[in-house]
């Protein structure tokens, strides 16, 4: 008896296995080092939201595609008119959403007119101010009217901010997300892990994944664990140093590629005596980019001298403007009147390259008699002092907006630049749609900026995801943030 | 007691130079280290150990040795002065539990159950909430935690001679309470608190490290043990030997402590031998 009840278990268990092997093939478990603190792309900044949702749970009317460029979405077509202030979209018909009813363009409508409404908690308000009107033709065509030509237009509406929602569920997204997209939420097991799974009569090409578990690991050495072990099939952006656990291992690969993150030591120009030219100069000279990039990325950061991406067509290569130089560091020191150098405060949020690229700098800068004290923060706090209150000398940050050029026209950002040559340029550039013209505004931006050495221009961060050697279609770059599962598939 | 006495127990004379080592080259890092340890030099990090780094260099190039050293001045602060905090909150309190009976008593023996019931790391938790992380807030959430242990052993002590005749004397010859406390108990008990002190020197130091690994200890630029073994967390299946630096260090500290500890009980009073101090060591 004994023996024939184990012999069913055994083969229980053998069953069990089989048939786990056979469901590995279309599912897929995602390692993300953040759990995301709701799941509404349109009401909160945070990335680990669009990790999950954007382009997987929720669509918008353009798709950004893995190289950055605008492709149809839930619009099929667009037009523009000539004066660049009116766009028609054609939408996709027989789209409905997750909970059943129908995507037109009432939807698209609703969905703008909360972005933009008094009360809204869109992270990216301001990037859609310039839509004065939306207007549905018909339930497939719906005509945007702006006040102002907005080069970015096609390309801000693909965005996680700009997903479509239903007014019937838009109020409950945060926990209970309700999309267009390929794949409809399931569950979320907080502080664990968020479920997603294909959405049967999706309107588009089905993808080839059934369903997609999002596991939420914050420590490096449990992520380098978990994927050893096979507990998770992969994550899209693992830390650099512990990357050579992984290089050469026929079991995985690594996806190094481009983010828009640049990575400056952001510097209060409204503040003594940062706005000292001489001194942001003789700081910019002090800077051993190289050393940073090592230190801090292990070699996978892209030197930038501006605050541009390296990968943008508009960008032009000025990391040689103020080249490692000790001695003409000291020499504009004492131009400036600190001949013997200054203290200051360094405040570091608590991301590994901040903290890393803090010590190096602050070691850097010694060598000039820059005295650097570092000062670890939280992000609650670093958000409140540095980026609110503007408190703070210098700190160290990742600007992840794509095409961010922007903030530098803003004087009342948090690092005070303030130069209306700039302002002007930026009102232009925004007024353009011309390519050829903007790409000319760009790079005089950036030009600008860098001879400003407004920031510590440092590097652009990379992603370099670690997967499972039998995946493929992942993104290797992020032109924006998130991880697009529509095209992931395992292969034997 | 003297000298040749101190070498009849060879567990004490282990763990004294052993912890005496460890204590020189941690206040030798306050005058002199191999390499500055602010140093950094992306250019030779992952160095393994040979003669121009001993121990190597860590991920930001920075002399292995060096960092020990000064990470065990780190340590061997935040533990001394925990041990300061504690006993001087703590034995005044067990004394004052001993010769006062009732309320005192009372208050006394409820606070230190309180405070035991209260992980150290819950106490740090609560600072670095309220003030922010750092080697301070670690040596308050330690000290918190020695008080406790220090007033139980005070108390203990003092109760068990306070029943002796030279107490009694001292009662009937007019001396207040507390001039007996003074004169009388404490210099009785002293051995007890250096025995408890060693002890929890060394679960300090062990604190301290735990505090640091999660991030609530000393922050960098500044160093300690606990502080090196997470930085090198992440590294440990390529570059094990950061890890094993400061873990390693951390263990040989700690084991010279006990070793020293039980050393000078059996030392200064044979008699303590079967009083189960372990029990009070937390």
């Amino acid at each position: 008896m004994r023996v024939t009840k184990s012999f069913a278990l055994a083969s229980a268990g053998l069953l069990l296995a089989t048939s786990f092997a056979f469901a590995q093939s279309t599912e897929i478990r995602v390692g993300a080092p953040l759990e995301p603190p709701m799941l509404d792309p349109t009401a909160g900044a945070a990335e680990a939201i669009d990790v999950v949702v954007y382009q997987n749970v929720f669509e918008g009317l353009t798709r950004i595609d893995q190289t950055g460029a605008v492709q149809p979405g839930l619009a099929s077509a667009w037009t523009v008119s000539e004066d660049g202030l009116t766009y028609r979209f054609t939408l996709n018909d027989g789209v409905t959403f997750h909970d059943g009813t129908a995507f037109d363009a009432e939807d698209v409508k609703f969905t703008f007119e909360r972005i933009l409404a008094e009360d809204s908690v869109n992270a990216q308000k301001a990037l859609y101010e310039a839509i004065s009107a939306v207007t549905v033709i018909d339930p497939l065509t719906v005509e945007f009217t702006l006040s102002r030509p907005d080069g970015l237009f096609l390309f801000n509406i693909g965005r996680g901010d700009a997903v479509i929602v239903a007014p019937e569920s838009a109020a409950n997204n945060a926990t209970d997300p309700i999309g267009t997209g390929p794949f409809a939420f399931v569950q979320w097991d907080r502080g664990s892990r968020v479920i997603l799974e294909q959405y049967g009569p999706y309107w588009g090409e089905k993808p080839a994944l059934t369903k997609a578990t999002y596991v939420f690991i914050g420590d490096t050495a449990t992520m380098t664990n978990a994927l050893l072990a096979g507990d998770v099939d992969g994550t899209y952006n693992f830390a650099a140093e512990a990357l050579p656990v992984f290089d050469g291992n026929p079991q995985f690969k690594v996806l190094v590629g481009s983010t828009e993150g640049e990575t400056i030591l952001s510097t209060n120009n409204a503040k003594s005596p940062f706005d000292k030219l001489e001194v942001r100069q003789a700081m910019a000279h002090a800077i051993n980019r190289q050393e940073i990039i090592d230190g801090a990325t292990y070699g996978y950061g892209v030197p930038i001298g501006s605050h541009f991406a390296p990968h943008h067509p508009y960008y032009i290569d000025l990391t040689n403007t103020y080249p490692y130089d000790l001695d003409k560091a000291r020499e504009l020191l004492t131009e400036a009147g600190y001949p013997d150098g200054f203290s200051a405060t360094l405040k570091l949020p608590p991301v590994n390259y901040a903290r890393v690229s803090g010590q190096i700098i602050a070691s850097e800068f010694a060598k000039v008699g820059i005295k650097l004290e570092l000062v670890n923060m939280e992000w609650a706090q670093w958000l409140e002092d540095v980026f609110a209150n503007k408190d703070f000398d210098l700190t160290i940050i990742s600007h992840v907006e794509p095409f961010d050029i922007g903030i530098y026209a803003n004087p009342d950002y948090y690092f005070g630049y303030n130069n209306p040559e700039v302002q002007a340029l930026n009102e232009t550039l925004n007024a353009t749609t011309d390519e050829a013209k903007r790409k000319e505004l760009a790079q005089e931006m950036q030009t600008i900026i860098a001879k400003d050495a407004v920031n510590g221009f440092l590097f652009e961060l990379a992603q370099t995801g670690v997967w499972n050697a039998k995946l493929e279609g992942m993104w290797q770059n992020a032109p924006v943030e998130g991880v697009v599962l529509r095209n992931v598939h395992w292969v034997e | 007691m003297n000298w040749r006495s101190l070498l009849k127990h060879p567990g004490l004379v282990i763990g004294l130079s052993a912890t005496a080592l460890f204590a020189l080259l941690a206040l030798l890092s306050l005058v002199w280290t191999p390499y500055p340890i602010a140093d950094i030099s992306i250019a030779r990090r992952f160095a393994t150990p040979g003669p121009e780094h001993w121990l190597g260099t860590d991920q930001l190039g920075r002399d292995m040795l060096s960092l020990i050293m000064s990470g065990t001045l780190t340590s061997f602060t935040v533990g001394a002065m925990a041990v300061l905090i504690g006993a001087g909150i703590g034995v005044p309190l067990g004394l004052a539990a001993a010769i006062y009976d009732g309320p005192v008593e009372w208050v006394v023996l409820r606070f230190s159950d309180l405070a035991f019931a209260f992980p150290a790391v819950v106490i740090a938790i609560l600072i670095a909430t309220l003030v922010g992380p750092g080697a301070s807030n670690a040596v308050i959430a330690i000290g918190i935690f020695n008080v406790p242990v220090f007033a139980q052993v005070a108390r203990g002590g003092a109760l068990a001679i306070s029943t002796l005749d030279f107490v009694a004397a001292a009662r009937l010859a007019g001396l207040s309470k507390p001039m007996i406390a003074l004169r009388h108990l404490l210099p009785n008990i002293a051995s007890l608190i250096i025995v408890q002190g060693t002890i929890q020197l060394s679960l300090g130091i062990l604190a301290e490290a735990g505090l640091s690994y999660i991030g609530l200890g000393t922050q960098p630029p500044a160093t300690s043990l606990g502080l090196m073994l997470r930085d090198a967390q992440s590294l440990f299946l390529i570059h094990p030997w950061l890890s094993l630096a400061p873990g390693l260090a951390i263990v040989v500290i700690v084991i010279a402590l006990n070793i020293a500890g039980d050393g000078l009980r059996d030392a200064l009073d044979p008699r303590l031998r079967n009083r189960g101090l372990a029990n009070v060591a937390g």
